[in-house]
């Protein structure tokens, strides 16, 4: 029996595979973009010396009220900068969270500093990693749909991003 | 206390705990892949009774009678949780197309929240995974019984989250403890263990 195997060494699969979302999580509320996303994954932004592209969700599973927002920035500044906060009306609160695994527990906590974007650096937030924590939803996220969050930088300010709604296991934006 | 201090308390808990748990693995383990403590054996057995999403019972019988896999992890879980039940049901497609099946046993590390109904939903979207709730104490029990660590940890803001044992633990058809498989261990290695388990 190899409980060695317990260890983080994790391999990254790309399951494509489509988990069916069988909730019917009808979108009736606002500011949800209700239009067909088209690689919308692929949507860049620009915010002063900030660049932020690979941004995504996940379909959320029947009765959840939570859920994780994925996104890269990257810095091609001279100066450190702070994504500080984050908010959506899909969620009664939005914070910035890390998860880790330490053996075979999962931990999550928040960031109450917010989470440093580096000079001439990229902080990607993923599964498994920082996200975006989604909680208290006024709704489920339907795969195919997008939700619209803030982001809030302490040097650059603030900005609109879209995260298209991927399957509920998708790893990376599509 | 600064919040630096508090996040340096935090991690150092976090450093011990690890610790103790790696400290733990290994003695049940033992380095050389013996099972000193016989968790073949052991491991899901005890004293607990639990309902699941069925209206029937959650016993340590409930391990016999076929490949049978066990989870714990809770319905406010950003990730893990819905990672995990994504592998489950990719795990499942594999199995029926050789004809095979595996009970898939969702307990819940959150009875505070998630009740038998609220688990009926979330676990439906998979073939063969059934939700397990109960009373605190007997939730207390279960993990015991299953070695898994689960603490509720508050968050800023109100409401709290949950750290919890991720690992998937399989059983023979005797209910015997086989091994676990790790979070995102891939799916190969995860079918190729159930897969060996079955022919056991």
């Amino acid at each position: 029996m190899k409980l060695t195997t317990l260890t983080l060494a994790a391999a990254l699969t790309l399951c494509a595979a489509a988990q069916a979302q069988t909730a019917d999580g009808t979108m009736m509320h606002g500011n949800v973009d209700h239009g067909a996303i088209d690689h919308a994954g692929a949507a860049t932004y620009t915010l002063g010396d900030l660049t932020i592209a690979g941004t995504f969700t996940r379909a959320t599973l029947p009765n959840s009220p939570v859920a994780g927002g994925f996104l890269t920035v990257t810095n091609a500044g001279t100066v450190d900068d702070t994504l500080i906060g984050a908010s959506s009306s899909i969620a009664g609160d939005t914070q910035i969270h890390e998860m880790a695994m330490q053996g075979d527990v999962m931990k999550m906590r928040e960031l109450p500093a917010g989470l440093p974007i580096p000079a001439g650096e990229s902080v990607t937030l993923q599964p498994g990693g920082f996200h975006l924590m989604f909680m208290d939803l006024n709704q489920p996220l339907v795969e195919g749909e997008a939700v619209t969050v803030t982001l809030t930088f302490e040097t650059a300010g603030e900005i609109d991003v879209v995260l298209p709604v991927g399957a509920t296991a998708a790893k990376m934006a599509h | 206390m600064t919040r630096n201090m508090k996040r340096a308390g935090f991690a150092l808990c976090g450093a011990v705990v690890v610790a103790l748990g790696a400290l733990v693995w290994l003695q049940l383990a033992g380095p050389d892949g013996s099972d000193p403590l016989n968790l073949t054996d052991t491991l899901g057995q005890g004293d607990y009774a639990l309902t699941t999403t069925d209206g029937g019972a959650f016993t340590s019988d409930n391990l016999k009678g076929g490949a049978t896999a066990v989870f714990f992890g809770f319905t406010h879980c950003p990730e893990v949780c819905p990672t995990t039940l994504g592998d489950v049901s990719m795990w499942q497609e594999a199995l029926a197309t050789d004809g095979q099946a595996l009970n898939v046993y969702f307990v819940t590390v959150d009875p505070e929240r998630d009740t038998v109904d609220t688990l009926r939903d979330y676990v439906s979207w998979v073939p063969g995974v059934t939700g397990v709730s109960g009373t605190p104490e007997q939730v207390k029990a279960a993990e015991a019984a299953f070695r898994i660590y689960a603490r509720q940890v508050p968050l800023d803001g109100g409401g709290y989250t949950m750290d919890h044992s991720a690992s998937v633990l399989l059983f023979d058809d005797q209910g015997r403890f086989f091994e676990p498989i790790g979070y995102q261990e891939g799916t190969d290695r995860a079918l190729a263990k159930i897969r060996r388990m079955i022919a056991s």
